[in-house]
């Protein structure tokens, strides 16, 4: 009796196997097509510049294997990226750590202190949340220009804190409000001035919450180009690397071993915050998404 | 004691009010103010002359309709790509390194991105070895290479394209949170009732999904209208390419045009404003 369930059940796995076939073979063959860009960046960026100008990169694995590490070398130092990778840094870093404080402390007082016209103040938040940058810059350029701040970093850590903010804002406020409201309470009631609330209570129990944003809006700045290109004003010595990838897809177009190269210098970091902490990473996204 | 409180609060606030006043509120205005002027420093008021330009100028005119490709395709695309995937891939075991693969390129920039992308449409002349991914298989099936960059009727396309591959991902990561929401006795359900998988697509997963594809779809119209980065990098405008935002770039930091600039930029925020509203409509709907 046992033998013959099993055979039942084995031939009903083998109809369901064969008829999601189909299934399976779509989804891997989208996936392959999704590697494919970033795979033909990857070899090329190790193959010798003749053997990129002269044959495709899927060419690479037939002998005579051709690879090295000249571009890397050549992009890093001759052409400016390892300073660039630093500027990126400096960049993104102060910048993320500044949004991310300003915004804790705005999202803390529009979920549980009492202000006249919260939640229309609020509405302006969300309403900001798609204004394009482009509608800020000339302005903020002229002003930058007159205080002598452009082609400096604090310029683009205020202009890059104030654009984060709404994002951040409205992230941070969803979880703030949706936090246990008799813990809250019970904390006022024993005489808890909102300081001490806020920085032993909201804040610890928000970790996942920062860390969403703090992933979040580090790789946004990483990966800015706009910004960086208009208030730091191409200066090479503080250009980020999309500026320097940017100037040398300009300058020079089809030198390919060394534009792989550089694009993937600019991707090491976003990939590997990418794969050891996706979890955050998507986690801000559907909270920027699910609501706004 | 209130009125302590209500200091306090504001205090609270003061650093974020502060900056986005300073860095958005007040630039915006003064953006629209901006771009009824022209010259130098901006004294020369101009009335309407800056948007009848952008009305009547051939060049500017292809900008608007560059835009409404960009609008319509990469967010059908995105939409349509982003929601299959999610249901093909919730039945399967290696669901998330499915997603993975696709949501990928988000992390990355768009200016590598666009390095990735102009590396695929390599153009070499017809005779000559291919080492374009694009036009390699294009030779291996017969045909002739495309100059995916510089030939007009293909070009927007082709830009169209390596966005759709950076935020499909977007797409699929939110629908297929949407997905796991619907619970799983309404499919049951449904299929006791005979229904097959594809009606239970069309009649119960879809108009579940309703309220999260529309947020998928405002998200990505609203990045269709801004894209900036992978225009500038790929082509720079050039080839009839040209979008708002680069436009506006261009006006600036070539022509230096800021009253024109400003106007490119106001036309932006038009288009943006109802997006806007319908945001700011459903957050009030929800809370």
């Amino acid at each position: 009796m046992s033998r013959e369930t099993v055979a039942l059940t084995r031939s009903e796995r083998m109809v369901r196997a064969v008829s999601r076939g189909p299934l399976h073979a779509a989804i891997i063959a989208i996936c392959l097509l999704w590697m494919l860009p970033s795979l033909g960046l990857f070899v090329s960026s190790f193959r010798p510049r003749d053997a990129i100008a002269s044959s495709g990169w899927w060419t690479a694995f037939t002998t005579p294997f051709e690879f090295t590490l000249a571009n890397y070398e050549q992009v890093l130092s001759a052409q400016g990226m390892g300073q660039s990778f630093l500027n990126s840094l400096t960049i993104a870093l102060p910048a993320t750590v500044f949004t991310v404080v300003v915004a804790a402390f705005a999202a803390y007082a529009f979920s549980w202190m009492e202000i006249p016209g919260r939640d229309i103040l609020f509405l302006v938040v969300v309403g900001l949340l798609v204004v394009p940058i482009q509608l800020t810059l000339i302005p903020v350029l002229r002003m930058f220009a007159s205080a002598g701040l452009t082609g400096t970093f604090p310029a683009v850590w205020l202009a890059h804190t104030a654009y984060g903010l709404p994002f951040a804002v409205f992230l941070l406020r969803n979880f703030f409000v949706a936090l246990p409201k008799d813990l809250l309470e019970s904390a006022f009631l024993e005489g808890a001035s909102h300081l001490r609330v806020f920085f032993r209570i909201v804040m610890p129990l928000s970790v996942p919450a920062i860390a969403a944003l703090s992933i979040f809006q580090f790789l946004w700045l990483w990966n800015d180009l706009l910004v960086a290109l208009v208030y730091l004003g191409g200066f090479r010595s503080v250009a980020p690397m999309t500026v320097t990838i940017s100037n040398l897809v300009s300058s020079f177009g089809s030198e390919w071993h060394l534009l792989t190269a550089a694009a993937f210098v600019s991707m090491v970091l976003p990939l590997a915050i990418f794969f050891a902490l996706q979890r955050y990473f998507v986690e801000g996204i559907l909270a920027g998404a699910v609501k706004g | 004691m209130r009125s302590r409180l209500a200091t306090a609060a504001w205090l609270y606030l003061l650093p974020a009010f502060v900056l986005l006043g300073v860095f958005l509120v007040y630039p915006v205005a003064n953006t629209i103010y901006l771009s009824f002027f022209s010259g130098r420093d901006m004294s020369t008021f101009v009335g309407f002359d800056n948007y009848r330009y952008l009305f009547t100028h051939p060049e500017t005119l292809v900008v608007f309709r560059n835009n409404l490709l960009w609008l319509v395709l990469f967010t059908a695309s995105t939409v349509t790509l982003g929601l299959i995937l999610a249901v093909l891939a919730n039945q399967v075991r290696y669901e998330a390194v499915a997603k993975a693969i696709i949501f990928v390129p988000m992390a990355v920039s768009f200016t590598a991105s666009a390095v990735i992308w102009r590396f695929m449409y390599i153009y070499r002349p017809p005779g000559s070895e291919q080492t374009g991914v694009l036009n390699a298989a294009l030779g291996s099936l017969g045909f002739d290479p495309v100059p995916w960059i510089t030939n007009t009727s293909v070009n927007n396309y082709a830009l169209i394209a390596a966005g759709i591959w950076m935020w499909t991902g977007f797409a699929l990561v939110v629908v297929s949170a949407g997905l796991k929401g619907i619970p799983a006795e309404v499919l049951e359900a449904a299929r006791v009732d005979g229904a097959t998988e594809f009606q239970i697509f069309v009649h119960v997963i879809l108009p579940m999904l309703r309220s999260v594809l529309l947020v998928v779809a405002v998200t990505l119209t609203i990045n269709s209208l801004k894209v900036f980065d992978l225009v500038y990098v790929m082509t720079f405008g050039n080839f009839q390419t040209d979008v708002l935002a680069n436009r506006m770039f261009k006006e600036m930091f070539t022509f230096g045009n800021f009253g024109r600039a400003s106007a490119v930029a106001v036309m932006l925020l038009l288009a943006i404003v109802p997006l806007m509203l319908s945001n700011v409509r459903r957050f009030r709907r929800e809370e």
